[in-house]
């Protein structure tokens, strides 16, 4: 896959939708090309977090450590990203991805995203649109896990 | 050292000043001799004066003197010569003359050159000797490179005068005093002008000299300061910058080389006043011989003759005068130098030589504890940093010093190691004051390591070795010209005064650090390293460096073995796609086209990154294999997507890193090459431009840049082109380049490098490290660690360190402390440059090691975390120059003082 299709990949992400191509195309080549045979570690959960991954190609599974073992509490699909908020909070992971088929992902380096997002605030707003979106999901099930009960 | 230059010029030289003037007075015999001669030929043979009659001789070499009392004693008759034959023989003996006075020339010269450079070799030697043997407090005073030329330059000029200090006022003044009693025979008045004369020049010229002497001396005291001042802004460079006061240094140095100009202007004009007065002077006496002899002659009172012969006598008289006032001046110059010099060197409470003195033989192990008695120290403005400690270390013991920021802890440990002298009281080995024990026993039995660390600008075995080089161990056996030579030096050293010890010798002390020799200290090396968590650094050091193969003859000899080993390692592990090895018959994706175009190392600059694509025969191979103009398309594209990419970040941008074609620099250089090339066809495009842009597709790596410049038509044709190359390499690039070849060690290139024989792949993150921890392994499996260890302690540390870490500098440091394996350990806050997790760790690491092999030294460790005290048998704290607390870690945690204090 070449420099130019990844551009077209990272523009049907939301987060970078918004986004100028000459920008993500910068950030596509800044970033690393990474390929991981099913069953790789992207990054394991408490490590410390360094980087985003945008999945290009295959599938991964989100895995948290539990008493019982790892769960699976998400999957990963080609144009998708991830590990973005262990970079944003400088937090360590809270979960584990696991190549699930064959991946190609484009690795995002902390130290570039933060550039890009001091740079861009258009870019910055629509990851706080995102993060939004998920506390506002996250709080349903939340509510919805509760009065389960 | 002797306060007056001639007294210390005396008394080194005596013998051979003496010596030389009986040489110089022996020279004057040909010397005058060959002034004669010439009246001889010229009146004998050649005007024929005793040859009247044809055929007429002459004796030639008779001997004959007036012996007193007995009369004429012939010793020989002499030869018997005619006219031609006689002029034959003198002219023959005229240049025999001339022969024997040159030799003299050439040896008294020779002689009195080395005469003083002898001198001066001993002069400085002596400074250094003292600059050793200075009191600690010394050298918080004196700037290191005003130490450095006032051994280097400011007694330079006194080689030059000690061959002449004594010889030439006795030669001179002979002269002179010839010169004037042969006036004074001629005329007793006119000689008496003369002599006033004389007296005027004696007395007046010295005084006018006066004020040349103070300003030398300010000359030589404002440069010293300059290159004080100089040294300084090396060293802080850092500071400098990151205050913006470059212009405040720049305003400095003008300010004193305006000052040193003055000097030196004030020094001109009087010299040449001094000059031209004593011409004047000199100029006077034959004006007044003129005027007043002249005048006494018109009168009657004087024959003519006689006045002529005055003024001829005359003529030599304001030569030597002059040469002899030149040499005064010249003794005063240096005296004044060598004056200020020993000043500088004159200290008081100089360390002793017999403290320093070379021990062969190690020194008993010290089994008395050691203690201070009373000890009271002040710091330079007179504070106390420590108020009448007394405190006893055992032999063995395990000594934790926790200190308040005023507590003063760190001056006991300089106090242990005799960096500090106390005030009052004592540092005491058992019964003898540690300051009266030679170094012997206190550098060999003793070890000190701080925060304050100072490496050597050498490799980091010569730093990690340099704490067991006390004595000259091995004799070393010279062979041939080798032998005569260190004959030579060692005659000279101890002509000069210098000491006859052997730098080549093997200096470094295995016993001392647990071994026999040079083959099993690597153990003991390993070992120390191992506890100050060096080791990893160094074998990183070592892996990126290059090997020198005369030394590490082992890594290249089984590189073959290595590299199958990697690969065998990879595959069992799955990991073969990590490394792209290089073949020589195909493409390597994951190096650069540069690198699949040469497949080799670059050793030195002429196919070195941007030569590469100017280098004629390599741009005639590329087009040859028709790459030319494909490379150059590829340039342009790379160029157009570099400028795309990059050009409106700013230049420190981080992204930068990223872009391996060019640098942030060279952008609007490309922008305005690219506007330029734009359009025009590429065989319009000059030689220069091409290969600016060909050298940017050098650089080009698929699977990383994703450009999708590569195809496999292109590849095959840089293979080929690689084939090319190589055939018909000229001559005077066989040198310039090694190329890859799986059975051979490539010396140009990294270990780490040689053992991949081939690029990590970009794709996998992790990859470096995992290969690098797999090399590891697979070096120690082969036994071959230990050779990389080497590699990596080749490792130059750069000037005072720098090219190491501070973390690095201090753990180096310990390991030297440790290596020696000492009775007492004196630790100084010596890892303040690491985090805790770490200090920790090596602290018992370090607990550890020193303890080996039923060794078990005393251990005192001045601690920069108050929690680090729990692993020692007994911890001391220290506030405010009092101690105030001493027991076991327990008992202290019981208590209710300071320590419990400082660990909540």
């Amino acid at each position: 896959m070449l420099l130019k299709d990844e551009v077209g990949m990272l523009q049907r992400i939301p987060l970078f939708s918004g986004i100028e191509s000459t920008k993500l195309k910068l950030l596509a080549f800044t970033s690393d090309r990474v390929s991981y045979s099913a069953g790789q570690i992207l990054f394991r959960q408490g490590d410390e977090g360094d980087a985003a991954y945008v999945i290009l190609s295959g599938s991964a599974d989100i895995l948290v450590d539990s008493d019982s073992g790892p769960i699976k509490i998400a999957e990963m699909v080609p144009n998708s990203i991830v590990g973005e908020i262990a970079i944003l909070c400088n937090s360590s992971r809270t979960a584990t991805v696991r190549a699930a088929s064959p991946v190609e992902a484009l690795r995002i380096r902390k130290d570039h995203f933060l550039r890009l997002m001091r740079e861009y605030p258009e870019m910055t707003i629509e990851i706080l649109r995102v993060l939004a979106d998920r506390l506002s999901h996250t709080t349903a099930d939340l509510i919805d896990a509760r009065s389960a009960k | 050292m002797e306060p007056s230059l001639a007294r210390y010029i005396w008394t080194h030289t005596k013998k051979q000043q003496v010596w030389i003037l009986i040489i110089v007075l022996l020279s004057m015999i040909p010397y005058f001799m060959s002034f004669d001669l010439p009246k001889l030929i010229v009146n004998g043979p050649i005007q024929g004066s005793g040859f009247e009659q044809p055929g007429a001789t002459r004796p030639f070499m008779k001997l004959h003197y007036n012996v007193p009392f007995i009369g004429e004693v012939q010793f020989f008759s002499g030869f018997q010569l005619d006219r031609k034959e006689t002029l034959f023989a003198l002219s023959l003996v005229f240049l025999l003359l001339v022969v024997i006075n040159g030799l003299f020339k050439l040896y008294i010269n020779t002689y009195k050159g080395r005469l003083g450079e002898r001198m001066l070799r001993r002069i400085r030697f002596d400074l250094v000797d003292r600059v050793l043997r200075f009191p600690p407090v010394y050298f918080k005073r004196v700037k290191s490179a005003e130490v450095a030329t006032m051994v280097k330059d400011e007694v330079e000029p006194l080689g030059g005068f000690i061959g002449d200090a004594f010889l030439q006022p006795v030669l001179l003044g002979g002269q002179a005093l010839t010169a004037m009693l042969f006036i004074m025979v001629q005329n007793v008045w006119l000689g008496m002008i003369a002599v006033v004369i004389v007296v005027i020049q004696i007395v007046l010229i010295p005084r006018m000299r006066r004020r040349l002497i103070v300003l030398g001396r300010e000359r030589q005291l404002t440069a010293r300061a300059l290159s004080g001042r100089v040294g300084e802004i090396v060293d802080g460079i850092g500071a400098v910058h990151v205050h913006d006061t470059s212009n405040y240094e720049r305003a400095d140095i003008a300010a004193r080389l305006g000052l040193i100009f003055k000097i030196r202007f004030d020094l001109y004009q009087w010299k040449f006043m001094v000059k031209f007065l004593n011409n004047f002077l000199a100029q006077l006496t034959p004006f007044l011989f003129y005027m007043i002899g002249g005048y006494l002659v018109i009168q009657g009172r004087l024959d003519v003759g006689q006045l002529v012969a005055v003024i001829s006598a005359y003529k030599d008289l304001p030569g030597p005068m002059k040469e002899l006032i030149d040499w005064d001046q010249a003794r005063q110059d240096v005296q004044v130098k060598y004056q200020q010099v020993v000043e500088q060197f004159t200290v008081d409470g100089l360390i002793e030589p017999r403290i320093g003195a070379l021990t062969i033989d190690d020194p008993a192990p010290m089994t008395n504890p050691l203690s201070a008695i009373g000890v009271s120290i002040e710091d330079d403005g007179g504070a106390m940093l420590l108020d009448r400690i007394s405190l006893q270390v055992k032999p063995g013991e395990t000594v934790a010093l926790v200190s308040t920021a005023t507590g003063g802890a760190e001056a006991l440990a300089e106090a242990f190691a005799r960096l500090n002298w106390p005030a009052s009281g004592k540092v005491a080995s058992g019964a003898d004051d540690l300051l009266e024990l030679p170094e012997a026993v206190t550098g060999r039995r003793m070890s000190y390591a701080s925060s304050d660390v100072f490496l050597f600008q050498a490799s980091l075995r010569d730093n990690l070795l340099y704490g067991l080089k006390h004595a000259p161990l091995t004799p070393v056996t010279y062979d041939g010209a080798a032998a005569d030579q260190h004959r030579w030096n060692m005659h000279e050293a101890r002509r000069s005064g210098n000491p006859d010890l052997d730098i080549h010798s093997d200096w470094i002390n295995y016993a001392s650090a647990g071994a026999t020799g040079p083959h099993d200290l690597f153990e003991a090396v390993r070992r120390v390293l191992d506890a100050v968590v060096l080791s990893r650094d160094i074998l990183d050091l070592g892996l990126r460096s290059s090997a020198n193969l005369t030394r590490h003859t082992e890594l290249a000899r089984r590189i073959v073995e290595l590299r199958a080993a990697l690969r065998t390692r990879l595959e069992q592990e799955g990991l073969s796609g990590l490394v792209v090895p290089f073949e020589p018959g195909a493409y390597n994706k994951e190096a650069t086209i540069g690198e699949n175009l040469l497949f080799g190392a670059a050793a030195g600059p002429k196919l070195a990154d941007r030569a590469l694509a100017a280098n004629p025969y390599f741009a005639s191979v590329l087009k040859e294999a028709g790459l030319d103009r494909t490379l150059y398309e590829m340039g342009m594209e790379i160029a157009e997507q570099a400028i795309e990419l990059f050009a409106d970040l700013p230049p420190d941008h981080q992204f930068f890193q990223q872009l391996a074609f060019m640098t942030a620099e060279e952008i609007p250089a490309y922008e305005t090459l690219l506007q330029r090339l734009k359009n025009r066809p590429y065989e319009a495009v000059s030689e220069n431009d091409r290969a600016m842009i060909v050298t940017l597709s050098f650089a080009y790596i698929e699977p990383r840049h994703r450009f999708g410049l590569l195809s496999d038509e292109l590849m095959s044709k840089i293979v080929a082109a690689r084939n090319r190359f190589y055939e018909n390499l000229p001559p005077e690039l066989q040198d310039a380049i090694e190329r890859y070849d799986p059975a051979k060690y490539i010396a140009a290139a990294t270990v780490m490098d040689n053992v991949l024989f081939g690029r990590v792949g970009n794709s996998h993150p992790d990859a470096p490290d995992r290969i690098r921890s797999i090399v590891y392994d697979i070096l120690d499996e082969l036994g071959l660690y230990a050779e990389l260890l080497d590699v990596g302690l080749d490792f130059n540390v750069g000037s005072g360190g720098r090219r190491l870490t501070g973390g690095q500098r201090q753990k180096l440091d310990v390991a030297r402390a440790l290596l020696k394996r000492p009775d007492f350990l004196i630790l100084n806050r010596p890892l303040s440059a690491l985090d805790h997790r770490m200090q920790e760790k090596v602290l018992r690491n370090v607990l550890e090691a020193a303890r080996c092999d039923g060794h078990s030294p005393a251990i005192v460790w001045v601690v920069t975390n108050p929690a680090m005290a729990a692993m020692f048998d007994r911890v001391v704290v220290f506030d405010s120059g009092q101690l105030v607390e001493d027991g076991t870690h327990e008992t202290l945690l019981a208590g209710n003082g300071i320590f419990k204090e400082l660990l909540s």
